[in-house]
Parts: structure tokens; sequence; C-alpha cells
């Protein structure tokens, strides 16, 4: 006989132990499946030196929060661990760990969730398994040269480990400027390849850059009212680092980066890049300039033009007077290629019929389109804010509401 | 139809002659439908005489169906007097210059209209420097094609100067020339 319980919660991570939290508040039966440790993914799919990219202060969860000597610091990621196992322990969340998740199937009244620990049967699941399970790679991949060793975030620890020479780092999000920092100060020049990108200062007007973000409630834009929600779905994360620096493309040009183009394609062992650098990076300074006036009308609005410094203004992004269009991967210049862009979920196991074919699950808002299936986690599930770790208690709260009066509805 | 389609909404109080509200039910139609989405466009060339040559486009594959222009048109190529050429056309890589300043003003455009920001004038002035010795074979370090080229817009529309750059801006990213000309793209030659 298969288990019984109302609600299965897969993955116990920050939004999977959010999901409990809330359901526990709300006396619903439920178990918390994960597939190794509580906080899984930031134990042992980061690389060594990552930290977040939100102030400690802002590491928030349902009824936890940062209480340690740093507000303004970010925290490591055996910091986060820690943070994450404090809440679980906290919030008494009927963790299993070990217990990985083979398949989800639709039954008459529910969902017959099968694991390497046997079956589960529940009324409703909660997916929280991760945005980011997967490395996204282009297939130009598969015409780079054998000689040229290729590796992603998932398989870096740090800058040590790859051959000495040259890197090339494709794809200039969080993931990626971060890698090129930290390779380019191991002694290994890098290459920048560079598509549409999010250049935000660390600090603007003497504050935190995410300061401004969730005072002037740029983060709470809901879902159903951003104008393009794909796009905002698809959008890089922004060239932050867990640092008290800016990196943007300025900074790494200082340490010696060289930006190119979006990596286009590989023929006969060159890697050909855009001429459309220029572009980007102006899309990229117009963004910024309008984020930062946003802030500078909030500011004023709510009258709180005092209690922060003088609006400035960035220098913009200094493109080179021509960069290179073309890279022979032959010539030994590049020994590693560092894919940095992008990941995706991975729902694999997820036999019901609510995945498009790009791989993204069919959702309004986390209710998956299956009577009782929800999610949390995705980005701008429901608002700006919801793949940050403070983005998660406004989501689960909504999610685990609905939840709770499907259940009524449905006795 | 072949080089912008916006985003955002349409706003009717402006006028910039571009009918925003057909190409925004087009992006709709096909993303249900990406096979109508599926366009061949075509030219036929004939060599007159010497480097002088007759392009003629009259038709196209589009929506699931062979399409006509209004009528055809006929492009003159040929290469200027100091090629020691007869000039009786424009030269074949200035035809790129054609087809990316109507392809980005044509995107401009569009994104005003679908902006809400009335056009009263624009112009765009392009350049190309080619160092020909690639062509001519005399330095095989040189590359036959441009080097680089610069877009000048002129642009007097009511709105701010970052909203005229966030409209170029926004033009180039929709560009099919932009991007055929920034991107490499695969091209066969076969002879029949």
């Amino acid at each position: 006989m298969p288990e019984r319980t109302t609600t299965v919660v897969i993955g116990a991570g920050h939004a999977g132990l959010a999901a409990s939290h809330f359901l526990r508040a709300r006396a619903i039966d439920h178990v918390v499946l994960e597939r190794g440790d509580v906080a899984n993914s930031w134990r042992r799919e980061r690389w060594d030196s990552l930290r977040l990219l939100t102030p400690n202060w802002q590491s928030r969860l349902p009824g936890h929060r940062y209480r340690g000597p740093d507000p303004d610091g970010y925290m490591t990621m055996g910091e986060v661990v820690e943070f994450i196992d404090h809440f679980a322990a906290l919030s008494h969340a009927p963790v299993r760990t070990n217990t990985n998740v083979k398949s989800v199937h639709r039954t008459d009244d529910g969902y017959d969730v099968s694991t390497d620990r046997g079956e589960i049967r529940c009324r409703t699941v909660v997916i929280a398994s991760g945005a980011c399970n997967l490395p996204a790679v282009p297939r130009l991949h598969e015409g780079v040269p054998a000689t040229v060793e290729q590796i992603t975030p998932f398989g870096y620890r740090g800058a040590e480990a790859l051959p000495d020479g040259g890197v090339l780092v494709v794809g200039a999000s969080a993931t990626g400027v971060q890698l090129a920092a930290e390779i380019q100060r191991s002694g290994r020049p890098v290459t920048l390849s560079t598509g549409e990108h999010v250049r935000l200062p660390r600090t603007y007007r003497g504050r935190d850059v995410l300061w401004w973000m969730e005072a002037a409630r740029v983060w709470e834009e809901r879902y159903d009212e951003v104008p393009d929600i794909d796009r905002a779905r698809r959008l890089a994360s922004p060239q932050l680092a867990g640092i008290r620096e800016t990196l943007d493309i300025n900074a790494l040009c200082a340490m010696g980066v060289e930006p190119v183009g979006r990596a286009a394609t590989v023929r006969d062992g060159e890697l050909l890049f855009s001429g459309g650098l220029r572009n980007v990076i102006s899309l990229a300074d117009l963004k910024m300039d309008r984020l930062l006036t946003t802030f500078d009308q909030w500011a004023m609005t709510s009258q709180k033009d005092s209690d922060v410094k003088p609006p400035e203004r960035f220098e913009p992004t200094r493109v080179p007077a021509s960069t290179r269009l073309r890279l022979d991967l032959r010539s030994g210049e590049i020994r590693t290629i560092v894919w940095a862009t992008g990941f995706r979920p991975d729902h694999t196991w997820l036999d019901v019929p609510v995945v498009d074919e790009k791989g993204h699950l069919n959702h309004d808002g986390g209710i998956v389109d299956s009577p009782g299936l929800y999610a949390l986690g995705l980005p701008v599930l429901r608002r700006r804010k919801s793949t940050f770790i403070h983005g998660i208690e406004d989501d689960a709260r909504e999610v685990i509401d609905h939840l709770t009066r499907y259940l009524a509805v449905r006795h | 139809m072949g080089c912008t389609v916006p985003t955002m909404t349409t706003i009717d109080s402006i006028d910039n002659g571009v009918n925003v509200q057909a190409l925004l039910d087009a992006r709709e139609a096909v993303r249900t439908a990406p096979e109508a989405a599926q366009f061949t466009w075509r030219s036929t060339t004939r060599w007159e005489n010497g480097v002088h040559s007759t392009t003629t486009v009259k038709d196209y594959f589009g929506l699931g169906a062979e399409q006509n222009h209004k009528a055809p048109t006929t492009f003159t190529a040929d290469h200027p007097e100091t090629f020691a050429a007869t000039d009786k056309g424009i030269t074949p890589i200035e035809y790129l210059l054609v087809g990316l300043g109507s392809c980005l003003t044509a995107g401009v455009a569009s994104v005003a209209q679908n902006r809400g920001i009335q056009l009263r004038s624009v112009e765009a002035t392009l350049e190309g420097a080619h160092d020909i010795r690639g062509i001519l074979g005399a330095d095989s370090d040189v590359r036959n094609g441009f080097n680089g080229i610069k877009v000048t817009f002129t642009i007097d529309a009511d709105a701010s100067k970052e909203d005229i750059e966030a409209l170029v801006a926004q033009s180039q990213k929709r560009s099919a020339v932009f991007d055929a000309l920034t991107n490499p793209t695969d091209v066969t030659v076969d002879v029949a």
C-alpha cells in the first residue's frame, strides 16, 4: 500500500521550506522530499567563492531573519546553508533527505509521487525543486575543438583548477562577470562574450542597489502587471557580486578582461562573435539610467531624498574602439571555455503535461495548469523578487492559500 | 514586416503611418502557428556586361503561400569609375547600407508608433569603412567586407533625448538587417 499524505513538497531549499512553513500553519498534513540534504544546491552546486547577491539584512524567511554582526555583508555559501538549515529546524519541516523523486503522475483524486524510497499518494504537490538545476549551454558548443576544455558553473569550483592560459567566459550575467573577474585575477587572461545583460551599480546614493529595489518597490511588481512576462522571466541576473564593489563591464575592462560580442557560431574551428556589442551595451546603460531615475523619483515623492546621498550617474560603459569578431580556437590562445549562459529547471520527472516545448512549466503565478499542482521559487513567479530568498515569503503564502482553498472545495 | 515587430501597446493619438496593431496581431498569430512565420525572400540577378548587373525582386514566400509584390522592382549594380567600371548603378556593398539604413529607419518608426512617440523627421546617414586591399588580394590579412559601419540618426520627435536613444537601440535589437550584418549567416552557393 502506498503511503498517503495531503501535500508533497518537492525540494527542501528555501522555497520548499517556506511552503512547509505555511502548510504547517494551516495544519495541512505534508512531507518535504529532498534528493540530498536541506539546501542541497547551495551545498553542492555552487563555486567556492560565491556569496549571496543580497545583503545580509535582506535575508529573511518567514519568522527567520539574519541577526549577525554584519548586516551589510553578503553570506558565503556555508552561511547560506546554515541560515536555511536553521529555518528548517525552527519551522519543524517534515523533511525526508536523500529521497529522490522519480516521477509524478496524475491520479483520479490527486498525484502519485514515486521516489527511490517508495510511493506516496497525495491530493496536492508543490514543486520547489529549483530554477537552476541544469546549465543552459548553446548548441554552438558542439563545434568547439576537443583541445579546448569546456565547463559550466556546475563543474567550476575555482580558477586554480583550470588549465593555465586564456579563458573565454560566455555570458555576462552575475555568474559570468563573477567568474570572469576571479579567473582574470588568477593570471589567466579572460575574454568575455557579452550578449544582452543587466548593468547595476553595487551602491547608489550611498545605499546598496538592492535596498533601492526593495524600498522603491520595484521588486514588488506583480507577474500579472509586468508588461512582458516572458521577457521578465528570461531576464539575465544583474551584474552584481557579493562584494561592496561594482562589477560591471567597465570594472572588468579595468582589470584587463577583453569584452567581445555575443558568441554567434563556431565555423571551421573559429568562434565568431556578433558585431552588435555596442548595441547591447547601450541598451544596458539606458535601462540602468531609467532604473536610477525611478529610484530618484521614488526618493523625491516619498520624502526620502534627505536620507540618502544626492543623485548620481555613472560613466557610460566604455566600449573598445574595435572588438574582435573572431577567435581561432585551434591557436591555443583559449584553453578553456566557461559557459555562463544561464540555467534551466529540470522537470523531466514530471509526467503531467504542463511543461512547454522549451521545458518551462505552464503556470499562472505558481498555480500550475493541472488541479492541485503548484510551483514556487521560479523567476518572477508572482513578483519580480520571487527568486530572491526574501521574495519567497509572499509567494509561498499566496500559493499555499490557493492550495488550502482548493482542498476545501474538493472535500 | 520583415524588419520589425515592436513590443507593448498601441497609442492611437499619434501617427507615424505604421500599423502597429497588424504587427501585434501577426505576432500573436505566429506564436500559435510558427509555420506561418517561415518566409523566403528572393531576388534574381542577371549579368549585363563587365561588373554591371540587373537584379529583379518580385515575389516571396510567406504566411504559408506564394506572395507577389505589387510590382517587380529592378536594381542596377555596377562599380564606379574609380574601379575602372561604367558606374551605371551603385556598388553591391552599398546595397548593404541601403538595406541597413531602411531597416533601422522602419524600426525607429514602428517602435515610436508603439511607444506613442510622434516623429517629425528621421534621417539616417550610413558610412561603411572599407579597406579594398582585401578584395584586390593585395593583403591577405585584410578582410573583404566592411571594417565597420557607422550609422548616425538625426531624429526630430516629441520625445526626450533618452527616449530617442532607446528607440534607436530597440530598432537595432529587432532589426533583420542589423542581425544579418552583425551575426554570421550560413550562405550556400550552388551551380544549378
